[in-house]
């Protein structure tokens, strides 16, 4: 059994790596400067040209690149290629406002799927394998990706997307998937399907899971493993770095080694945007070193995490991560799905004209994510009849599904019941605990 | 001639009618007509009182989300068929009824007060007065 997808690469000693990052990020920032006039724009502002990019010493030169700059530059402002060398696009759900949408050339795709292949590899799957992707196809960037890495193993790909999942676990019997990959808390809903149809992991043949997409405890991985006797593997990544496999997680299961060959990770205080010593908790940065149509240059990840180099036991070089421990924005990440609350706020605006007092409350009822918005009703916003009142909170709750593209059970309340502190509503209340601290 | 009704909505939970009764005893206001809609969630409390204007401050004061609605308060006869005599008039000249409930006063032995919220006031208290249905006026609603 092949340990690892590109041994050269996993294994490469550090001077050989830095060689091999220092080359490719000259070339990174040259076809940058060259192709995208917005970030031209910000390394101006900056002082600093290509020439000043020597090697990755020099990384912390360039400018940041948020969120922020991607929703400025919608849909088309960051793009380094023509449109036509494009094969592929992949976003982020919802409709407006945070919505991001990532560009493929099948360079980009192929580096995308080899990442996902080292992932799927690094968890013990190789061309003998019966991969099931459980993760949601379309615009969302899990199912593509495990699918496109599951393709280049070799895997046998039950392409299922998520949901109905007595079918899944009916072709995990069938076919005797041996490889699940989905997000932790659907692995976790097929655990207790499973359980409630009176089955058990003797009844299946899964061997390892590659879960990802949203934050998940060490608890939850060992609920996982034992209700579908898997080993669970973490695996990382955004829409905006091109997807999972960015990093992943090997056999120790302490932390995912990222790809450095095509991306350099940078830990930064989130408020100072100093960089910080290795080791350190902090925001995490990416660069990519050889994408072609949507490269970033020290993107901020908003996800908080611990880097960590040093020869890891099952042999691969490659520097490790975290799982991320926070955010150092406001983001919340309910059912695997982006969530913000200045877009409520939008939608409440949209609704009443006004902004409300509301609250955010989000909690894990089992493995499921329940998520609510309390609205305080004020007089201005409700007549003397129950329809009008019914209408509004059925239009707010149609809404809500349509940007955020998931639905919230709508609350509404009496005005000052949502507690304030220090005179301010408390806009999120999130009762789970995602994140190890 | 129509009288003021506040609407005071409250969430589903105990206490609540108590709370805001409570608010409006604490003022001295007395309640001349109420009536409750509840949902699973959430209910509206409707209610006509001797002084809109101290209730609605008193209410306000306390948080309550509270609207103004004008209603009509006809009276008929406390005998069988009173009540589906004002509907059927009503019925006839194509008004809807959103919702109505009786008041605690009691304008005369054998005499029944009705509050009426239909879509449209005017049509309604031109079609009952026509149709020999009392109407009470806000002094009215006080006097008994």
């Amino acid at each position: 059994m092949a340990k690892y997808w590109n041994e050269e690469i996993e294994c490469m000693s550090r001077e050989d790596m830095t060689a091999l990052q220092n080359e490719k990020l000259v070339k990174q920032v040259r076809h940058v400067w060259d192709n995208v006039p917005y970030y031209k724009k910000l390394m101006k502002e900056k002082g600093v040209t290509p020439d000043d990019i020597k090697s990755i010493d020099d990384l912390h030169k360039l400018p940041f690149l948020k969120k922020d700059d991607l929703r400025e530059c919608y849909p088309y402002g960051l793009l380094a290629v023509p449109l036509k060398d494009c094969v592929r696009i992949q976003s982020t759900s919802g409709t407006t406002g945070k919505r991001v949408v990532a560009f493929y050339t099948q360079h980009d795709v192929d580096l995308w799927e080899d990442c996902c292949a080292r992932a799927i590899t690094a968890a013990g799957g190789t061309s003998e394998d019966v991969c099931q992707v459980a993760y949601g196809y379309g615009l969302f960037t899990g199912g593509a990706g495990l699918h496109g890495g599951s393709h280049k193993v070799g895997c046998l790909t039950l392409p299922m997307s998520s949901g109905n999942t007595e079918r899944q676990i009916q072709f995990m019997r069938d076919l005797g998937s041996t490889i699940l990959c989905c997000t932790p808390s659907y692995a976790a809903y097929i655990g207790e399907t499973l359980k409630e149809m009176g089955l058990t992991p003797d009844d299946i043949n899964l061997k390892a899971g590659i879960f990802g997409a949203e934050p998940w405890t060490e608890e939850m991985r060992q609920e996982i493993e034992k209700s579908l006797g898997l080993k669970a593997y973490d695996i990382f990544g955004l829409t905006e770095t091109s997807g999972p496999g960015v990093a992943f997680e090997c056999c120790e299961q302490n932390g995912m080694h990222i790809n450095e060959d095509h991306f350099i990770a940078e830990i930064i205080d989130p408020d100072t945007g100093e960089v910080l010593p290795e080791g350190t908790k902090g925001e995490l940065v990416f660069t990519s070193l050889d994408k072609e149509a949507f490269p970033l240059l020290r993107y901020r990840t908003r996800d908080i995490c611990v880097l960590s180099k040093g020869k890891c036991s099952c042999g691969r070089t490659l520097i490790k991560m975290t799982k991320p421990m926070g955010r150092s924005d406001d983001m919340l990440i309910i059912k695997g799905v982006n969530v913000f609350p200045s877009q409520i706020e939008t939608v409440l605006l949209k609704d009443f004209n006004a902004t409300p007092n509301y609250q955010i409350v989000v909690d894990r009822v089992g493995n499921s994510d329940t998520f609510e918005i309390k609205v305080e009703l004020t007089e201005d916003m409700h007549t003397d009849t129950i329809k009008s009142i019914e209408l509004l909170e059925k239009k707010l709750s149609a809404d809500i599904k349509q940007i955020l593209g998931i639905k919230a059970k709508i609350t509404l309340c009496e005005p000052k019941s949502i507690p304030r502190s220090e005179g301010k509503a408390v806009r999120v209340i999130d009762k789970r605990k995602v994140y190890n601290n | 001639m129509t009288i003021k009704q506040l609407s005071i909505f409250a969430e589903n939970r105990p206490g609540r009618i108590s709370a805001i009764t409570g608010y409006l005893a604490e003022s001295g206001i007395n309640i001349r007509a109420i009536s409750v809609a509840d949902t699973k969630d959430f209910g509206i409390m409707r209610v006509i009182v001797d002084n809109t204007e101290k209730a609605l401050k008193a209410l306000k004061a306390n948080n309550c989300s509270v609207t103004q609605t004008n209603v009509i308060a006809v009276t008929a006869d406390d005998t069988p068929g009173g009540m589906a005599k004002i509907m059927d008039t009503l019925y006839k000249e194509n008004i809807s009824v959103e919702y109505m409930y009786s008041a605690f006063i009691n304008p005369a032995k054998n005499v029944a007060c009705l509050i009426l919220r239909v879509d449209s006031n005017d049509s309604a208290v031109e079609a009952l007065t026509e149709a020999g249905f009392g109407i009470l006026s806000e002094k009215e609603m006080l006097e008994f």
